[in-house]
């Protein structure tokens, strides 16, 4: 690299971002924006009719606004969320924004001076009106790379990204040698972000020095696991850092093709992916000698059928190639044998993201954040029981307390937090002693969790840990592919016993098979998913034992959350007896008053779907669920035997 | 020096042996007459399946135990077929399999030549494991091949008729279909065998169970 004698790209980059700053002054100049937040959790709450009302507003009245589209800032609690710019004042963020709310906003703020303080979420810059995000407590703890731009940039317009920076660590490793870029990389620490935690350095040096000249970077975004949406976030809301990764990749390992593996239940992801490769393309960011180097790089997108397993390299690759997304032994590994059976890197698309932050500011800077052995940001995908779901961007290190209380600001209705699920079908349920956990790649398998996708699920008092770990088993099982006989039978089998304890049937004999058998499955099995199946299991095993052995001693359901292991009863000294919601709200008419006209349920024909509890009015608030089900007080089978048919029939 | 290079001494069970370079421990230990157990594992096939989890080996300074289908031999390397660890993994892999097959070995064609009895020896496993509930699937039996019959109950989705019958038929007659506890042998289209088949019995010849066997109850070693 010299300094003084900028090269080619260098003086070709500075030209694109000259016209990309001009077009987008023109844009946005003076001028009042909108922003309104897109993505697929926007979307769902109805940004797209917010955006529709602005739209229409500026156009009814010329008011001259400009009105973008951006994606997701994280907070989807707040969904959908509206920034507006005015010319010379802070930016000014609204959650829960609705077209009436929409129209007011234009009528008092944009028209008017009253930011309307009642829907503003919070401003971006410190000022003397309105709450900043700098005051939020979570903002001590954020630390976005990845994120940053995530709800900020407009992600159909290349102009928006690259004035925000983008591009200019591609310019600026094409003025350096693959080898330094690898280097860099490698010196920053940076592990894959998919699950395994790879060094992605390491990873692209064993590419670069594999012999042959054909060779392909594969973005992995099938994000298969459910309860995780980060890498959809990123590519809905900035997929240009994707792909600027993985061009930087291709240089550095020498290919000329990649492929995008995503999902095609992402649509959106998927046009704006489209959109961004085709905009790429035209700047000459992508293509035959990207900005008048010798280095030509093509991008294409491959829609997958969205099977779990085809997050899987090895599948995934198989899948590419057109057949079966089965995975197979490794090694080889992609690495070697890969695409085509050519020297193939696959990296998962927050992975692909830090990439050019690395580039830009230093491989020290990265390795400067988070822990020593997992440097960087941790992205975690907050749901469950949890104040604020949405995404999370914080330091590895950053302890499992931290972000629950003070980030996602803790448990909703006041109940107690009772577990963490970190990392999906492939993780492990966490219990209250491992709060303080700091997290990164290695802490979290020592606790038996793994980062994984980075869904992290909030657990409380109302859930039962046996039925999570059959719910993520059921998952897996239907999942594995069935190549091979621990995931295909071993998972299976663990349903069944795992089902049984739901049913209050199992054997405690069943504890210690169950635990084995997954000890086993974790050993034996093929690949990946068959590998890290058990983890709901072993986890859950660990730290909630006893659990298990209420559900298979007792028939006891201590969450209540078990169907087969609670009664609904309703409280004879709590049921006012002129009420009779409950009644009609039982859709198997299994209630009915007793002589007194206190209500009564029939266990017989209680099929436990619990809308009488809903139904019972909260000032009288009489249904309650036991467990076992004998708990249910003898008297009341005395009960049922005085209530006669035509009553029923009489009351409706 | 180059036929150095091709040959590889090692140490299988305490008993030195050689094998050609690349060559997998599986077909190493096989040619030096000591048996692994072995369902999926297929000598021309360029990559191992690896896919029934039977052929656990322990090889000296490895944590865990390795499929021998799939890992090459190397000079030096110390191998043990009769490790408790591999034979554990082994044992549960069968175990499994049998929890989810039709056993019925006094009315099945392949008593006597079938390679899940002769594995249940060297593992020194009963046919009907306790261990296990027994999941069966309750598949349709095929029997419209006016030759053979296939029972996919006690298929154990080896996938050796598949790979046979590649190599005699350009498409394939045989394939895998389905996903998970689902997954079973089939042909295109769920269609009865028969259809496209050129009888040529090279499948149930491969096949170690029995589910592909003989209408004439001719044994399988006898097929031509
Ligand atoms: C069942 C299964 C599903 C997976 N799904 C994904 C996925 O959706 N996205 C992903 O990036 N990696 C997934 N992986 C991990 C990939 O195999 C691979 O390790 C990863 O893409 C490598 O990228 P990285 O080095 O950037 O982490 C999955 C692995 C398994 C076993
Ligand atoms: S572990 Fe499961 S998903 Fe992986 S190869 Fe085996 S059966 Fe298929
Ligand atoms: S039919 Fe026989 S050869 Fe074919 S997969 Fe099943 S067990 Fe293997
Ligand atoms: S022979 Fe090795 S896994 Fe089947």
């Amino acid at each position: 690299m010299n300094p003084d004698k900028p090269t080619a790209a260098a003086a070709a980059f500075k030209e694109l971002k000259e016209r990309a700053g001009a077009q987008l002054t023109q844009l946005t100049h003076d001028k009042t924006v909108i922003m309104v937040g897109t993505a697929t959790c926007g979307c769902a709450a109805g940004a797209l009719e917010v955006l529709q009302t602005f739209k229409d507003e500026v156009k009814k009245r010329n008011l001259g606004c400009a009105v973008i589209e951006v994606g997701c800032m994280g907070h989807c609690y707040a969904e959908p969320m509206v920034i507006i710019r005015k010319p010379n004042s802070p930016g000014v963020c609204y959650a829960h924004v609705n077209p009436v709310i929409a129209e007011r906003l234009v009528n008092e703020y944009i028209l008017g001076e009253n930011p309307c303080p009642e829907f503003v979420l919070a401003a971006f810059e410190p000022n003397d009106i309105l709450p900043s995000f700098q005051d939020f407590p979570r903002s001590r703890y954020e630390q976005k790379i990845i994120l940053q731009n995530c709800g900020h940039i407009e992600p159909t317009k290349i102009e928006h990204y690259i004035v925000a920076g983008g591009y200019i660590a591609l310019a600026k490793a094409l003025e350096a040698s693959p080898e330094n870029i690898i280097e860099e990389v490698e010196k920053s620490g940076l592990r894959g972000r998919g699950g395994a935690g790879f060094s992605t350095g390491q990873k692209w040096r064993l590419c670069r020095q594999s012999p042959g000249n054909t060779k392909y970077v594969i973005c992995n975004a099938d994000e298969g696991d459910p309860g995780a949406f980060i890498d959809r976030a990123l590519l809905e809301s900035d997929p240009h850092s994707v792909i600027e990764g993985m061009i930087i990749a291709a240089y550095a390992i020498g290919a000329r093709t990649g492929y995008i593996y995503v999902r095609a239940e992402y649509p959106l992801a998927v046009e704006r992916l489209e959109i961004a490769l085709k905009q790429a393309k035209k700047l000459n960011l992508t293509g035959a000698h990207i900005l008048g180097s010798d280095f030509c790089f093509n991008i294409h997108l491959f829609k997958g059928s969205g099977a779990f397993v085809c997050g899987e390299e090895t599948a995934l690759i198989a899948s590419l190639e057109g057949h079966a997304g089965m995975p197979h032994h490794r090694p080889p590994y992609p690495t070697t044998h890969g695409l085509h059976g050519k020297p193939t890197i696959v990296n998962n698309v927050k992975t692909l993201a830090y990439v050019r932050h690395i580039i830009n500011n230093g491989a020290d800077w990265f390795a400067g954040i988070g822990t020593k052995k997992s440097p960087g940001t941790a992205v975690f995908a907050l749901a469950g029981k949890i104040v604020n779901t949405g995404l999370v961007e914080v330091p590895m290190g950053t302890t499992l307390r931290q972000i629950i209380y003070d980030v996602g600001s803790g448990i909703p209705g006041g109940k107690q937090f009772k577990a963490v699920q970190i990392g999906g079908p492939s993780g492990g349920c966490l219990p209250e002693s491992a709060l303080d956990l700091p997290v990164d790649f290695n802490s979290l398998k020592e606790a038996g969790a793994i980062m994984g996708s980075g869904g992290m699920v909030v657990l409380d008092e109302d859930d039962c840990m046996v039925e999570m770990a059959r719910y993520f088993l059921e998952f897996t099982q239907r999942e594995s592919c069935g190549k091979c006989t621990f995931c295909r039978l071993g998972t299976k089998q663990m349903l069944e016993i795992l089902t049984e304890f739901t049913f209050g049937k199992g054997r405690i004999e069943d504890l210690d098979n169950l635990e084995r058998l997954a000890e086993e499955v974790k050993a034996g099995s093929l690949c990946a998913l068959g590998r890290t199946a058990p983890n709901p299991i072993l986890t859950t095993l660990r730290y909630f034992r006893q659990e298990y052995e209420d559900h298979i001693r007792l028939g006891k359901c201590p969450a209540l959350m078990c169907q087969h292991l609670i009664a609904y009863y309703i409280l004879p000294d709590k049921c006012e007896r002129s009420c009779d919601a409950c009644i009609g709200s039982c859709t198997v008419e299994a209630i009915s008053p007793n002589k007194k006209r206190i209500k009564v349920i029939d266990q017989t024909q209680c099929v436990k779907c619990g809308t009488c509890l809903k139904a019972c009015p909260p000032q009288y608030n009489a249904i309650v669920k036991l467990t076992p089900p004998s708990e249910v007080p003898n008297d009341n089978s005395k009960l049922k035997n005085q209530i006669s048919k035509p009553q029923i029939k009489s009351k409706n | 020096m180059t036929k150095d290079k091709e040959t590889v001494m090692l140490t299988m069970n305490g008993q030195t042996i050689t094998a050609k370079s690349g060559t997998k421990l599986l077909w190493a230990a096989l040619d030096n007459g000591i048996y692994i157990p072995n369902l999926c594992a297929m000598r021309d096939k360029p990559e191992p399946e690896a896919a029934c989890r039977l052929c656990w080996v322990e090889i000296e300074g490895r944590q865990s135990p390795i499929t021998a289908c799939t890992e090459p031999v190397a000079a030096g390397m110390v191998v043990n077929t009769t490790g408790e660890k591999a034979l554990k993994l082994a044992r549960t892999g069968f175990e499994l399999l049998m929890a989810s097959h039709a056993l019925d070995c006094a009315r099945c064609s392949a008593n006597g030549s079938c390679e899940l009895q002769k594995i249940a020896k060297v593992l020194k496993c009963s046919l009907k494991p306790k261990r296990f509930r027994q999941l069966l699937r309750g598949l349709p039996v095929d029997e419209s091949n006016p030759l053979f019959t296939y029972d996919p109950n006690k298929c154990v989705l080896c996938g050796r008729c598949v790979w046979v019958c590649r190599k005699h038929v350009k498409s394939g007659v045989l394939g895998f279909a389905h996903r998970g506890f689902e997954r079973r042998i089939t042909t295109f289209g769920d269609e009865p065998i028969g259809k496209d088949c050129l009888n040529c019995s090279a499948c149930v010849k491969a096949c170690p169970t029995g589910a592909l066997t003989m209408k004439d109850g001719k044994k399988k070693t006898d097929i031509a």
